[in-house]
């Protein structure tokens, strides 16, 4: 530095006269930052609106599905009725058809009506008893059939009203609506207010949405997700006692055997391209290689699970391998030093102490693959089920559905009410996914040791 | 004897051998293990192996293959002269499965025994009626030729299932006898079970190279005889997708690709300007505390399921742009459009281009700052004219991890995008795209050897090769131009 730095020409256009006056180009380079600053401040806003804006459409469509309006009423289970000869017989009791059990409830709910003074007015008969479900009597006559000895006796019953006085009391269905539903009346929804106010008509907790099975076209208020959530139970049971064992001693031999080779590189490859398939490239695989070529049954639990664990290994092996990678050399070298074999350092000293973060990946995989929608579609698991899958081994042959199924094949029926069935079927996905992911979270805090 | 059962056997009898294995060793040399070769349990254990894992995987090859075999057996038998018209030996086929399937319900629930089955005859016996008794329903009457079948293939199915039994325990008798055999103290059994552990990781890495194989033979042999019902040039060149139940469709892959690629464009226009501003955001004006809460929030957004966004489009935003929007400016009326569908999908995808950004922004180093500081730019110069530019090729990686992310989804675009192939240029009107037609032709009603099924395969192997692609292409960008820092 030796030229004085008053030596120096300074344009006349940009003299500061002072370091505390602003000038123009200053002014414009701030407000430049400032925009830039706006700008990612704006992104990350939109980001996390967008998860807000995403998961309040769902809890709102969706909560209501959790509640369930139900008509209490006292029901005479008349042995005149029921039971002709008298004997009990099941096989007799059996001949009974919902048909029979519907008219015992319209009379019980008659005499409910009559008790608090309700007339039904400008009301058939027929209107009346449309307010029921068309699943309370198959519900009722589950009853009987399970204790016959509840003929004769008068049994407090819950039964569920249909699904468009479910939808009155949920904000979907309005007077005005009704006026152009052919499955609804004014009148009926005027009679569901009354008998709301009465008591008749209670709200409870719906466990049937999360325990039974599903249900027709025509009954959105009796579908449940019982079968669904066994179905994903089964496959993410087979997911993980496959792809597990398998990630892990894939990550193993590559980890810490495989030499350098064309072998090792073109596995490599394959498992990162694997990672990048898109899912329904899978169901395409599952579809042609197990359904057509080896002849395993459709919409089975086996087939998903099988078609999931090839899609979750990637995820399995990419962080069974950082797991495997974060466990220090030191350890390796001392095991080796006192005499162990390699297999038995890395099975006794690497293994257990990577096991955390074998397990949180495990997890994260799970996860994804119990979302996944795609691949199930293509193995035939949109079909309608309604029998539960039998215990395992057996029942992963048998057909089931899966959550996000479900969910799918709710939106493609054409009653709104399903609209509010597929979003409390994603509440309750999206609840199994929160607790797999605390669970990852909590292991890895609990566990993680750093080096 | 079922699967179950043969397998429980199989484990049974290979923890037995290892317990005698181990005894045998210790036996050998009178308690004295100083004497063995390896400690005592590694005895067991190649017992154990040599059990379980040749039977076990002798079971696994049976089941993949045996209805292969019994498969090209029956439908020999079955001429083709006695196919209907406007059915299919593979149509054919499947009924005789269900009647083999039914014989077996008969002898199970229907009360009769295996000399029945025989006696059987179609023009005696209302066979039809007998299967629909036991819950098996056929669609037509059931001819002398295909009853024949039927019973063979069942008798067929049922020997090879004895032949399986037989082989599985033959097999894991044979190791038994074979590992205990060899036990001396002199027997390098740690040397033999560790050979035989590696053997088997090897094969679980392998089981990557065979999922790819897999994924690779069925699209392509699929496509092959998709090609052979249907001229591969229409299904390339025509302008029209028009797939017909009768036959006579117009299968021409433009349409789809179009949609696809309009889709997956307005997506990344939603997602890249997004992700890109919030990566930077957050590696270089974000305090600690900001980055601790807002990071794991967007990332949020990978981790729901595709089909909460799908909903998301079918309930809320479509409407949405319908009545706002598309309805206002007489754009159309329809609630499942391009718009939905790319806007959902871009929602989707900000995550992968803002945390892959993320690490790349993090990956510059500090003296390119401090040196673009020291000449006196802002921070935000020296963003857009250093970082951006060191971090590019990252970025532009992660952009088309995104773009093959976009093309190959499914759930959205069947929920949002809807189902007619239009070429249009209008964002606002339904059109599809080629997940959502593999989707549609392979969850329909048709028969599986028609072109309107098979052309599925020839979509699937184009969006196979197209992501596959996109994919190679982002890696070789971002290992050819990254900077390396010292």
């Amino acid at each position: 530095m030796t030229a004085p730095s008053t030596n120096i020409p300074v344009p006349a256009a940009d003299f500061r006269p002072s370091l505390y006056k602003t000038d123009s180009r200053t002014k414009r380079r701030n407000a430049a930052e400032t925009r830039f600053r706006a700008y990612g401040i704006a992104a990350v806003a939109f980001g996390v609106l967008a998860l807000v804006v995403l998961l309040t459409s769902v809890l709102s469509q969706g909560l209501s599905a959790f509640r369930q309006t139900t008509m209490v009423m006292q029901v005479e289970l008349d042995p005149a009725v029921l039971d002709k000869t008298g004997n009990r017989d099941p096989a007799e009791l059996g001949k009974v058809t919902t048909i029979t059990y519907g008219r015992l409830l319209d009379d019980a709910l008659n005499k409910e009506l009559a008790g608090k003074g309700l007339i039904p007015e400008g009301m058939s008969a027929r209107d009346v008893s449309a307010m029921i479900s068309k699943e309370a009597p198959a519900q009722l006559r589950k009853i009987v059939l399970a204790d016959p000895s509840k003929i004769g006796s008068t049994i407090s019953f819950d039964a569920w009203t249909g699904g468009r006085i479910d939808g009155f009391f949920k904000g979907r269905v309005t007077m005005e609506s009704a006026q152009l539903d052919s499955n609804v009346t004014p009148e009926q929804l005027q009679l569901a207010q009354a008998m709301r106010d009465a008591g008749l008509i209670t709200m409870p907790f719906n466990w049937a949405f999360i325990t039974g099975p599903d249900a027709s076209e025509v009954r959105p208020e009796a579908a449940g997700l019982g079968v669904a959530i066994l179905g994903s139970a089964y496959m993410m049971l087979i997911v993980l006692a496959l792809a597990l064992p398998i990630g892990v001693a894939a990550s193993i031999y590559l980890e810490e055997f495989a030499s350098k080779n064309w072998f090792t590189d073109l596995i490599e490859v394959n498992i990162a391209n694997l990672a990048a398939v898109p899912s329904i490239v899978f169901g395409i695989l599952g579809l042609a290689v197990f359904i057509n070529f080896a002849g395993m049954p459709q919409s089975s639990p086996l087939v998903g699970g099988l078609v999931l664990t090839l899609m979750t290994l990637p995820t399995i092996i990419i962080s069974t391998r950082a797991a495997l990678k974060a466990v220090p050399p030191s350890i390796k070298d001392a095991a080796l030093g006192v005499g162990a074999s390699k297999t038995q350092t890395i099975f006794h000293h690497v293994l257990p102490l990577a096991m955390p973060g074998i397990l949180t990946g495990t997890i994260i995989g799970l996860a994804q693959a119990l979302g996944e929608t795609a691949p199930l579609l293509l193995i035939g698991m949109v079909a309608f089920v309604r029998d539960y899958p039998g215990a395992p081994p057996e029942g992963f042959l048998d057909p089931a559905s899966a959550l996000p199924v479900q969910v799918y094949n709710f939106t493609q029926r054409a009653d709104p009410a399903f609209v509010e069935r597929a979003s409390g079927a994603i509440i309750v996905l999206l609840v199994f996914l929160l607790a797999m992911n605390i669970l990852a979270v909590i292991l890895r805090r609990k566990f993680e040791r750093r080096w | 004897m079922s699967i179950g059962l043969l397998s429980l056997i199989v484990i049974v009898l290979a923890v037995a051998g290892y317990f005698a294995g181990r005894r045998l060793a210790v036996s050998k040399v009178a308690g004295d293990i100083r004497k063995l070769h390896s400690l005592p349990s590694y005895y067991g254990q190649t017992v154990f192996l040599f059990t379980a894992v040749p039977a076990l995987l002798f079971l696994a090859a049976w089941l993949l293959i045996q209805p292969l075999l019994i498969e090209s057996r029956v439908s020999a038998m079955l001429n083709v002269a006695d196919v209907p018209d406007g059915s299919s030996v593979s149509l054919m086929m499947t009924d005789v499965r269900r009647i083999a399937n039914g014989i077996d319900l008969m002898l199970a629930k229907g009360g009769l025994n295996s000399a029945d089955i025989a006696a059987m005859r179609t023009d005696l016996t209302d066979v039809r009626g007998r299967l629909a008794e036991v819950g098996v329903a056929l669609g037509t009457n059931v001819t002398p030729a295909v009853f024949a079948a039927g019973k063979a293939y069942h008798d067929l199915s049922g020997t090879s299932r004895m032949m399986m039994t037989v082989g599985v325990l033959a097999l894991a008798l044979a190791g038994f006898v074979y590992a205990i055999s060899r036990i001396q103290p002199e027997f390098r059994a740690r040397n033999v079970t560790e050979a035989f552990v590696k053997v088997l990781l090897i094969g679980a890495s392998c089981i990557a190279i065979l999922t790819t194989v897999g994924i690779v033979l069925s699209l392509v042999f699929e496509t092959i005889s998709f090609f052979r019902i249907y001229p591969a040039k229409d299904f390339f060149l025509s302008l029209t997708w028009n797939p017909k139940f009768g036959g006579g469709s117009d299968l021409g892959i433009w349409p789809l690709i179009w949609g696809t690629l309009y889709i997956s464009f307005i997506a990344l226009l939603v997602s890249v300007p997004v992700g890109i501003f919030a990566a930077i955001f957050l590696a270089e004006y974000a305090s600690k505390k900001v980055r601790a809460v807002a990071k794991p929030l967007i990332e949020i957004l990978a981790g729901i399921p595709t089909i909460v966004y799908g909903l998301f489009a079918l309930i809320t935003v479509g409407p949405m742009l319908r009545d706002y929007f598309a309805q206002p400016m007489g754009f159309g009326s329809s609630s499942s459009s391009v718009m939905t569908a790319g806007v959902v999908m871009g929602l989707m995808l900000i995550p992968f281009v803002s945390s892959l950004s993320d690490d790349i922004i993090n990956a510059v180093p500090q003296s390119l700052r401090d040196g673009s500081y020291g000449l006196g730019a802002t921070q935000s110069e020296t963003i857009k004219q250093v970082i951006l530019p060191a971090a590019l090729p990252g970025i532009v990686g992660a952009v088309l991890l995104a773009a093959s992310r976009a093309i190959g989804e499914t759930m959205i675009v069947v929920m949002g995008a809807g189902a007619a192939a239009k070429m249009s240029l209008n964002p606002f009107e339904a059109m599809t795209t080629v997940t959502v037609k593999i989707v549609s032709q392979l969850t329909g009603d048709t028969e599986f050897a028609s072109p309107e099924t098979l052309v599925a395969f020839a979509l699937g192997l184009t969006l196979f090769v197209f992501t596959l692609g996109l994919n190679i292409l982002a890696l070789v960008i971002v290992r050819k131009y990254r900077e390396q820092y010292e």
